[in-house]
């Protein structure tokens, strides 16, 4: 029994090394989708080393046998058909046994009938969208990164840029559809512990799908340039058992009858102006800045801005509709009547706003926006 | 030969430029010094367009946004791309073939002169147009130099029309060389020079200004749509009015994959024309190498659609696409395979042009793998949109297309310039470009099978090592690059006066002229046995 723990005195801080080491391959992932992919990258990577050190140790060979100033007398021949033919014809081999197995992976990997269940995951500028199509479930998820973190204000944490406010929960064991599209630019979905990229394109729904074989936090990101925050837009799938799965649905279920009650309370002026600055930065900052100060002409400005310094009804009517054409989306299907009014609020009063166009509401209060949202109906 | 050349230099004397001072360049129609425009032209904007990447570097060193805000850095990206690809490569390639050819095949001057003085004229005016985006209000362009819409038309700055124009000028610059090109190989070759004799550089250059002239005005209907979806109410891209945002990619590359073979094509016959010379021996198969590069631009129409792999395209397509990219790897094969063949059992001299080319077959090489790995699709699902597609595509193009500039710089200016530099300086560079860019490079292969994707100004903690790393590498290569810029310089103020054979074993009728030629060459032709 000696060498066994001898060989584990040797081993222990080789594997604390290479737990240390970056990554620097291809996960593996949890489904079979996943491992066939890597199957496949590592195949392809073997055959591609193998030509490199024939084609490289003969170019080796060449730069140490055949030099002018080791007394190497150029050769005459320059031609030879036999030759060619082979260097032609080998890698076409090659080719072939290379495409068989990455046509069979291809073609199981694009068959998403007979799903357990299904979500439509929509691209925002720059969040996802995640609809429980036969649950009647839908939220939003967004980066949970401070912009403090991102400016360097404060540590950055272990998560950093990688976390959301609320993840993707699916069960495993189970086929999950991933219906695939987008609300305005173009996005693309990736998970690569699944092996599923689908880019996100208004006007198309395309699928995925995984079965996935162990629960736990997976973390993805947008992959497709789609704007100024492309790079602040991760995808977390938290896949769980079941059982939990379930009670999870049932929470959901509960948390959007709290939210409807939540519509009538009445909040004070310092409650909206905290909620609305954490609201803001995580909705509005990218745009309009954590300042106010926009990005002119594309994104205007809000400090002293001719809107939010004006009437209190355009200002809703604006958020909740958007404006068509522009980067300003509906935020009336995205966000609950209490972030709504506290957005609102705090941006009437941001930025030194509190003093200019006093004559007009500068506090909203949830219940206004549910009138707002009753009288656009 | 030696006859024609003595014939015209009887004339030389009363024939040099017929301006002095700037509008000697201005009014050029020589194709020598249009050749030099050209070259100048790319390599002032290789510092421009690299600067746009250091900026990118430097923002990408350690995680969080430290230098520039997150829409600026898409601008930099934007304009590092297409700064790169249409105002270094394509122009320095032009101006070696403005160089060459004519002294290549035999030939007096390009066969449009007037036209190539226009052709190189509009690049300053693109640039300007392009360049003064980052000056005016409001964002530049800031959609990656692929320009997808919606994010490019719709959601596009006002900036973008800029771009447009831009983009149309340096198609009709293109297109115009393109078409002088093919006019001059066609019918101004010596007599005795059929096709299967030309020289690889020669051919390849053939066969790059056909796929321009087919690809340019593709590329100039995108943007001519992407014009009318954002000004005059039509919806090609708009999905909300029917239209299709998928199809702008397919008709961007459409254009886009024939334009990488566009850059990288030229390169090939530079690193054809080196490899022999310094192996003292003729090219190995030489119909082989031809026949390869027709086949690569041939089978480059039929491949567009592996840059769209995860856009949803039906699996037949997938599979199509998937196979013919594969294939791509047989003509690419012959080409590494018979410069392998070319150095076998020769008598190696490594000078500076030499360093560079087996540089070139090596790191080139490399890309191709990478390249291989990406045509599969399942694999592709993985790689698409990471540093893994940027590791790949800068090792094809910087050790490829801008090793091959390098190359046929080091191989030819001793003939344009009548001197040669110096061979110890030009090693220092190589070896500092050589190391930085696998430093900046390779590493990216990591970083984007670990998962970070490309164009994104901050990343997770996890990819922070080979990023500082990636950003070491790429301020050397930077900086690796004012060693070429002393070197020419140097070199034409005070280099060491030349031979008309430069090289020893050298081959080609540019060889048998002196150094520096005459303002006109080859007025009489020469004949070629």
């Amino acid at each position: 029994m000696r060498w066994r723990s001898s060989l584990f005195l040797i081993l222990t801080p080789l594997l604390t090394f290479a737990e240390q080491m970056p990554t620097i391959n291809m996960t593996q992932g949890v489904t079979k989708v996943s491992r066939d992919i890597y199957d496949l990258h590592m195949t392809i990577f073997l055959i591609c080393c193998v030509i490199g050190v024939i084609v490289f140790g003969a170019i080796l060979y060449s730069i140490i046998h055949h030099r002018k100033s080791k007394g190497a007398v150029a050769a005459d021949f320059h031609e030879n058909a036999t030759l060619e033919f082979a260097w032609t014809l080998i890698p076409f081999l090659i080719l072939i046994v290379m495409a068989v197995p990455a046509t069979r992976v291809l073609v199981s990997m694009r068959d998403a009938s007979k799903p357990d269940v299904n979500i439509k995951v929509v691209g925002y500028q720059w969040k996802w969208q995640y609809e429980y199509l036969d649950q009647g479930i839908s939220f939003f998820s967004s980066l949970a990164t401070p912009l403090d973190q991102i400016h360097n204000k404060i540590k950055k944490n272990k998560d950093y840029l990688l976390d959301v406010d609320k993840p993707l929960v699916v069960p495993i064991h189970k086929k999950i559809r991933f219906l695939v599209t987008s609300n305005d630019v173009i996005h693309s979905w990736w998970m690569p512990a699944f092996g599923i990229k689908r880019d996100a394109i208004p006007g198309y729904i395309h699928e995925a799908w995984a079965v996935i074989e162990q629960p736990g936090m997976y973390y993805g990101r947008c992959a497709e340039l789609c704007g100024a925050d492309h790079g602040f837009m991760p995808v977390v799938v938290k896949a769980v058992t079941e059982v939990e799965y379930k009670k999870w649905i049932k929470s959901q279920h509960e948390a959007k009858k709290q939210s409807a009650a939540a519509s009538n309370k009445k909040m004070t002026q310092d409650e909206l102006m905290a909620e609305g600055k954490k609201a803001y930065d995580a909705h509005c900052a990218s745009c309009h800045k954590a300042t106010g100060e926009g990005m002119p002409p594309v994104f205007p400005a809000l400090k002293n801005g001719l809107i939010v310094v004006g009437p209190a009804d355009a200002q809703i009517k604006l958020v909740l509709n958007g404006v068509k054409g522009t980067a300003m989306q509906a935020f009336g299907a995205q966000l609950d009547d209490v972030t709504l009014a506290a957005i609102i609020t705090y941006e009437r009063n941001a930025w030194g706003n509190d003093n200019i166009g006093k004559k007009y509401k500068k506090m909203i209060q949830p219940s206004d926006i549910k009138a707002a949202r009753s009288e656009g109906k | 030969m030696s006859d024609a050349v003595m014939d015209s230099h009887d004339h030389d004397h009363h024939h040099g430029p017929a301006h002095k001072g700037f509008k000697r360049w201005l009014f050029t129609t020589n194709h020598k010094d249009i050749g030099t425009m050209y070259l100048i032209f790319a390599l002032v904007m290789l510092f421009v367009g690299g600067a746009f990447a250091l900026v990118i570097r430097a923002e990408l060193f350690m995680p969080g946004l430290q230098i520039v805000s997150p829409d600026y850095f898409n601008q930099m990206t934007t304009m590092h791309g297409l700064v790169m690809v249409f105002m270094v490569i394509m122009p320095a390639m032009t101006g070696l073939a403005n160089w060459q050819i004519p002294l290549m095949i035999g030939a007096p001057d390009m066969a449009l002169p007037r036209l190539n003085n226009w052709s190189f004229w509009i690049l300053p005016i693109a640039l300007a147009l392009i360049g003064s985006t980052l000056f005016i209000d409001g964002p530049g362009p800031n959609f990656g130099w692929t320009f997808y819409a919606p994010l490019s038309t719709t959601y596009g700055p006002p900036s973008t029309d800029y771009m447009i124009f831009a983009i149309h000028l340096l198609g009709l610059s293109s297109i115009m060389g393109s078409i002088n090109i093919i006019v001059t190989i066609f019918n101004l070759r010596a007599p005795g020079m059929t096709l299967m004799k030309m020289p690889i550089f020669v051919w390849t250059w053939l066969i790059t200004a056909f796929l321009i002239i087919a690809v340019m005005p593709v590329l100039a209907g995108a943007v001519t749509m992407m014009l009318m979806d954002r000004h005059f109410g039509t919806a090609f891209f708009e999905a909300g009015g029917g239209g299709d945002p998928v199809m702008f990619q397919h008709i961007f590359w459409f254009f886009g994959h024939p334009e990488v073979y566009i850059l990288i094509l030229p390169a090939f016959g530079v690193i054809s024309e080196v490899i022999p010379t310094f192996s003292s021996k003729k090219i190995f198969g030489y119909r082989f190498m031809v026949y390869a590069t027709a086949s690569i631009a041939i089978l480059s129409f039929v491949v567009w659609a592996h840059h769209m792999f995860t856009t949803g395209i039906p699996l037949a397509a997938e599979l199509f696409f998937m196979y013919t990219t594969m294939l791509i790897a047989v003509p690419t094969g012959i080409k590494v395979f018979n410069w392998v063949g070319t150095m076998w059992r020769g008598a190696l001299r490594f000078e500076p042009p030499m360093l560079f080319a087996v540089a070139f077959v090596i790191l080139f090489t490399i890309g191709g793998f990478s390249g291989l790995m990406l045509s599969i699709v399942p694999a592709d699902y993985q790689y698409q949109d990471t540093y893994f597609v940027v590791a790949h595509f800068h090792y094809v193009l910087v050790p490829g297309a801008l090793f091959g500039i390098m190359t046929a710089v080091y191989y030819w200016l001793p003939k344009w310039s009548g001197k040669m530099y110096s061979h110890k300086l030009a090693n220092w560079h190589f070896w500092l470009t050589v190391i930085s860019l696998n430093l900046t490079f390779f590493p990216m292969h990591f970083l984007g099978l670990a998962g970070m994707p490309r164009r994104i100004p901050d990343y997770a903690l996890q990819f922070t090592n080979f990023n500082a790393v990636a950003t070491v590498g790429a301020f050397m290569f930077g900086l690796s690059q004012l060693v070429f810029v002393w070197l020419i310089i140097s070199t034409v103020r005070s280099g060491k006066p030349t031979t008309p054979e430069v090289w020893e074993s050298s081959h080609g009728l540019e060889w048998t002229l002196p150094s520096p030629p005459p303002y006109h060459t080859f007025e009489t032709p020469p004949h070629v046995e």
